[in-house]
């Protein structure tokens, strides 16, 4: 009951205009049943009678009443729209906000897709519900209650005789919607089969074509595509029979009116118009029953999708402002202190990420976290902005637990390098002010100058102001993530972390964009997660993590001499034959010789205020 | 009277919106040319002449029997019940429930007809789309988005389908029995014919005003509901960076402001949309009434009767319900047109350049590669690869190094001739790749991506399309050489084990091993392979490495390098840079010659003494 109890909810704030469309729609209900009364009056006391009068009086009386249930038709239609469409606004609107309360973990769980789906097609599941039931709700059953009256008013006998067409009319839907379900959704399995080997032969072009499977993944498809078409034709037949069959039911109702009430007619106890006005009564009750047929499969869309919205509404986000939060005054420090930090994900059974971290980051330093996958190094840096909240210990800011600080103020000060670079639709300067709508062109220029951006933003064909197209597609993953690099120094954090926010600028970029970070970084706290052992060398501590751990830490001299964790890392990625000799002509790309990388850096420093 | 078979849920334009930017714009688009459209349709239903014929035929039958239905309603009344005479009424009532009978027999039968002629014809339409687009050349599927040519093609076949699983039968019923239903009426009576055919311009002339407001509506609402999506979608996917940079503000005000617009375009054009029925609710009265009034006075004059009446008020009811059926299948048509346009844009785009008529086969190869003065570029005037002269010895190892956009992917992309190039010639054992078959030359390539990409369906049948005749030892052999036997067997239903879409319950790692499983199966004498960046750990990397060292043995690699240890360990560094190769030989001999690559080498070790 919970999601109609749901929907009902959410209809409440327009009640009044909800109430007055199912008022309106119960007036057209007795307009729609007083026509056949008034067609038999026309042919009982008009052309029976003799009376030309009543025939024009009658026909008159039809006319306004029918223009009158137009207007009421009308007036139910336009309530029921508006009372839909504020639902469904409302309901973007509740679940949009919703969305962005979430924690990371929450969104981690909720795919982007998943959201989506909530946010339109469940929406939309749930707005056509309100909108159907607003406009046909109270006027099948109606409909069909009153013909049924009026059929037993006018003859009982007749009505009496009618019961068992309509009860095998009335199996038949139930039968007919009890099945379409599992059939449409059999249908929909093999469709989506389908579309499966159409998107791999799309997304895996290459590998198609390079091991030459055209022939073998046209006989896949062909396969997939006559599996649905034969189970698409069966379905077919079978709910195209349901027209038919229920119209033979109509039929042979009217057959037993012309036969039971056409003898009785002759009997004496009927009039013609009567049987006539049966005949519409009989049709009248009919037509809902088939509309309440189309009506349940609207329904039971609904429900699914009101249930699955209710469950998204229903999640807690599991990071909240604390009720006293704080909001020093002034900038951080950025002394940040890892005490037995345990984080696991998945409520409370899950395994372990972070087994007991201690470590303590003196203001202005550089550390950076190194290990496999799955390390948790990632995760520990996503803790200090609580993107995530710790399991059990505590992170100290400054010597603040970071959860009694406002999450306004802890993020003013933090600025992050997401492992997955997102960049939004805009110019490529509203990228990079993303973090302080407000900065001056000075200002982003210099961010992406020390972020290795700047030349490559000037050689695009509108420079700055060049328009980042969905998902950045018309820049390079190293591009992006130079922007978002860029984005976060404009922001001048006391806090900055790099979540492997390199992988994909080339080795020789990387580097001039460290020693910019390492000029402009004085006096912040950085952060940096790498998979590349070269991006983490200059760092003033490595933290080696293996299994939530802290394996080894120092610098890099100090753990190539004592981890051998370490120096396996290093030996797999930089080898051992590392040439002695210092650098020397270094060449730029292009083969003339190149400002040196420390020029650059005091380019960089000069443009500083 | 007819009742039209339930749709799964209500035919509204506004249908649930997929999740990416792919708009519901197509629905209520029109065909630019919908007669070329539709001439390119037929041609796909001429196999089923005959029964099209048949269909034809049940449907004029149907019809006429609808036709008869209400008039032998009318003579019961006229010669037996008014006049009180119960003799033949048994007869006549029998008579009715026989035509009623065969009516919806022949009307289920067409129907079961049409379901196999269209299912059929679209099968042939779908065939013919997915054997072009593996015609196409790989540059078209680079220049359209694959998530966005996937879902224009879905949507466009299913709106295909919509309208003829659902209309073409009904389109031709409804225009035959509107047809019929006039001229039964006007051999009965022509005055009430007259009548009833004032109503028909009204009819189509609301309908078209209706129409028109409604596409107007419809089209805001699509543009807005776009717009709502695009916004919506980027402030959920882009959540973290909004949430880091406290911007959850200024992505609620852009939402409010798309959503509030789109509650405004969906109450307008839903209210246009909704006043339709009524509007041809009330003429629908209207007509029965102008019958009853007209026919009553008539009957008063004694010129019709009483049981005409009730034929010509039957009638009346269902001469409305095809003229509502014609304006509710308007749309549908229009967004199948528009749809098959799209289609046949995609089987008109022409295919990859077809092999020679001489073309050699290429059998077993040595895998001796040249390139010789090779020059290319996507588009005119802007080369990607200039002068490129290179030759890799059989069983070499060459390493392609340089920075991004340099032009090494390009290479690749040229031998596997997915691009055709601009200049010069590329040789295989002295042969120009151009003049042997192309199946041929790719069958002799093996190509691992740094993409990996894995099919649904189980790892076993993965692994096998290296090579689809290897048996499943021959795979497990493949699986074990390349080290990922091991993960495999812990796998819940170890090599049976179905991957979901895009293999998401693997590693990234765990996915390279397997194409390289897949690589080793298919034993081909020239390997490329585009080294994976990073995101991997360093156990399974060491034991990617260690696959590849066995996949690489004795056959010519192309290797676009990441890894030093890999460099290392080739027979040539080519150090690519700007579509050039600026400098070439071994690393040793590179870094003694303290040049580009020198340079590159050493910059991540600048200011690091070690």
């Amino acid at each position: 009951m919970d999601p109609i109890i749901k929907i009902a909810s959410l209809v409440r704030p327009y009640w009044r205009r909800a109430a007055l469309a199912l008022v309106l729609l119960t007036a057209l209900v007795f307009m729609d049943l007083a026509i056949p009364r008034l067609i038999q009056r026309i042919i009982d006391e008009g052309i029976g009678g003799h009376d030309q009068g009543v025939v024009i009086r009658t026909a008159l009386w039809m006319l306004g009443i029918s223009l009158l249930s137009a207007l009421f038709a009308i007036g139910n239609n336009v309530l029921s729209v508006l009372v839909a469409e504020n639902v469904a606004r409302d309901l973007r609107d509740t679940l949009f906000t919703k969305i962005q309360g979430f924690s990371f973990a929450n969104l981690d769980e909720q795919k982007t897709g998943q959201l989506m789906v909530r946010l339109t097609s469940d929406t939309n599941a749930v707005q056509r519900v309100v909108l159907i039931s607003l406009r046909i709700g109270t006027r099948a059953p109606l409909l069909m209650v009153g013909s049924l009256i009026l059929m037993i008013t006018t003859s009982p006998a007749l009505a009496l005789a009618m019961l068992p067409v309509l009860v095998v009319t009335a199996l038949i839907i139930v039968l007919f919607v009890s099945r379409m379900e599992p059939l449409f959704g059999s249908v929909q399995k093999r469709l989506d089969r389908l579309n499966t080997i159409l998107q791999e032969n799309i997304a895996g072009v290459r590998i198609v074509k390079s091991f030459v499977r055209a022939d073998f993944e046209s006989a896949r498809f062909e396969e997939a595509s006559e599996a649905f078409t034969s189970r698409s034709i069966r379905v077919m037949r079978t709910m195209s029979s349901l027209s038919p069959v229920l119209t033979m039911c109509v039929n042979v109702g009217v057959v037993i009116v012309i036969w039971v009430g056409g003898l009785r007619a002759i009997g004496g106890d009927l009039t013609v118009g009567q049987i006539v006005a049966f005949t519409n009564y009989l049709l009248t009750t009919m037509t809902p029953l088939i509309m309440m047929a189309m009506l349940s499969n609207i329904w039971a869309s609904g429900i699914v999708s009101a249930r699955r919205v209710d469950e998204l509404l229903k999640t807690v986000p599991d990071v909240r402002e604390a009720p006293d939060a704080i909001s020093p005054v002034g900038p951080a420090q950025g002394r940040l202190v890892f005490e037995k930090v345990f984080f696991h994900y998945d409520g409370a059974d899950g395994e372990n990420v972070l087994e007991g971290i201690d470590l303590a980051v003196e203001p202005g330093q550089t550390v950076a976290f190194l290990g496999a996958t799955g390390s948790g190094k990632s995760t520990l840096v996503n803790l200090v902005p609580r993107f995530y909240d710790v399991s059990a210990g505590r992170i100290l800011l400054d010597g603040i637990d970071i959860r009694r600080l406002s999450q306004d103020w802890l993020l003013s000060r933090i600025a992050v390098v997401p492992q997955e670079t997102v960049l939004f639709s805009g110019t490529v300067r509203d990228n990079i002010r993303y973090g302080v709508p407000d900065a001056g062109d000075e200002a982003v220029v210099r961010a992406a100058r020390a972020a290795q951006a700047h030349e490559f933003i000037l050689a695009l064909s509108k420079g700055y102001d060049t328009h980042v197209e969905e998902r950045g597609t018309n820049l390079s993953g190293g591009q992006k993530q130079r922007i978002a690099i860029a984005r976060a120094l404009l922001m001048r954090p006391q806090i900055l972390i790099l979540d492997d926010s390199t992988s994909s600028v080339d080795v020789d970029t990387e580097t001039r964009l460290q020693e910019a970070l390492g000029v402009e970084s004085q006096g912040r706290t950085t952060l940096v997660v790498a998979q590349r052992i070269s991006t983490v060398l200059k760092a003033d501590r490595i933290v080696v993590l293996e299994k939530g751990r802290i394996a080894a830490q120092g610098t890099h001299a100090e753990l190539m001499a004592a981890s051998p964790i370490y120096r396996e890392i290093f030996d797999s990625q930089l080898g051992t034959d590392f040439p002695p000799e210092g650098p020397a002509g270094e060449v730029s790309k292009d083969g003339t010789p190149e400002a040196s990388p420390r020029e650059a850096t005091v380019g960089t420093r000069g443009a500083e205020p | 009277m007819k009742i039209p078979t339930p749709r799964r849920g209500p035919v509204t334009l506004r249908s649930t919106l997929p999740p990416r930017g792919q708009g519901m714009r197509e629905k209520i688009e029109k065909a630019r040319d919908p007669g070329h459209a539709l001439g390119r349709l037929l041609p796909y239903l001429r196999p089923y002449r005959r029964m099209l014929l048949a269909v034809c035929g049940l449907v004029v039958i149907y019809t006429l029997l609808d036709l008869i239905g209400p008039y032998l309603m009318g003579v019961a009344i006229d010669r037996f019940i008014a006049v009180r005479a119960a003799a033949g009424l048994a007869k006549i009532v029998g008579l009715m429930l026989l035509v009623y009978l065969l009516n919806n027999l022949f009307q289920a039968f067409s129907a079961w007809l049409m379901a196999d002629v269209s299912q059929r014809a679209l099968k042939a339409l779908r065939q013919d789309l997915f054997t072009h687009l593996q015609s196409l050349p790989i540059g078209f599927f680079d220049r359209n988005p694959a998530g966005e040519l996937m879902s224009r093609l879905t949507n466009d076949i299913d709106a295909i389908n919509q309208a003829v699983s659902q209309n073409v039968t009904s389109l031709l019923a409804s225009v035959l029995s509107m047809a019929g239903i006039l001229i039964a009426m006007f051999i009965l009576d022509k005055w009430l014919a007259l009548a009833a055919l004032l109503v028909v311009p009204i009819m189509f002339g609301f309908t078209e005003f209706v129409a028109r407001y409604t596409r107007r509506g419809f089209r805001d609402l699509q543009r807005g509901l776009g717009e709502l999506n695009a916004v919506t979608e980027e402030a959920i996917s882009g959540q973290k960076v909004v949430k880091a940079f406290r911007r959850s503000e200024t992505a609620l005000a852009a939402f409010r402001s798309s959503n509030e617009a789109v509650f405004r375009a969906a109450v307008s054009a839903n209210s246009y949309a909704l006043l339709l029925m009524p509007l041809t609710n009330v003429l629908g009265n209207f007509f029965v009434i102008v019958l009853a009034g007209l026919g009553g006075w008539l009957a008063l004059k004694g010129l019709v009767t009483v049981g005409l009446i009730a034929t010509f008020i039957n009638y009346g009811q269902n001469f409305i319900s095809p003229v509502r059926q014609l304006a509710n299948m308007y749309n549908s048509i229009q967004a199948a047109l528009a749809g098959a346009e799209r289609v046949f844009e995609v089987i008109d785009t022409p295919a990859e350049e077809r092999d020679a008529p001489d073309a050699e086969p290429l059998t077993a190869l040595e895998g001796e590669v040249r390139f010789e003065q090779v020059g290319f570029g996507y588009r005119p005037g802007t080369p990607v690869i200039r002068g490129m002269t290179l030759t890799a010895r059989a069983g070499e190892t060459l390493a392609l190094v340089g920075p991004t956009g340099a032009g090494k992917t390009t290479l690749i992309n040229l031998l596997t001739r997915f691009y055709e190039i601009g200049e010069g010639r590329i040789t295989i054992d002295g042969k120009d790749i151009r003049s042997v078959r192309k199946a041929d030359l790719r069958r002799h390539l093996g190509i691992v991506l740094q993409d990996t990409f894995l099919f649904s369906g189980s790892v076993l049948e993965n692994i096998r399309y290296g090579r689809l005749t290897a048996s499943d030892d021959e795979c497990m052999e493949a699986a074990k050489m390349a080290g990922a036997d091991p993960f495999i067997r812990q796998l819940p239903q170890g090599y049976r084990t179905s991957l979901g879409e895009r293999a998401a319950n693997l590693s990234q790692g765990q996915r390279q091993l397997l194409s390289i499983a897949r690589a080793i199966l298919a034993d081909p004498a020239i390997l490329i392979l585009d080294e994976a960046t990073s995101s991997v750990d360093t156990r399974t990397e060491a034991r990617i490495q260690k696959a590849l060292l066995s996949l690489m043995a004795g056959r010519t690699s192309f290797v676009i390098a990441h890894r030093l240890s890999t460099i290392r360990d080739a027979g040539q560094v080519l150090v690519i840079d700007d579509g050039r190769i600026v400098e070439q030989g071994t690393h040793r001999e590179l870094l003694a010659r303290r040049g580009f690559y020198h340079h590159l080498y050493l910059s991540q070790f600048k200011g690091q003494a070690i």
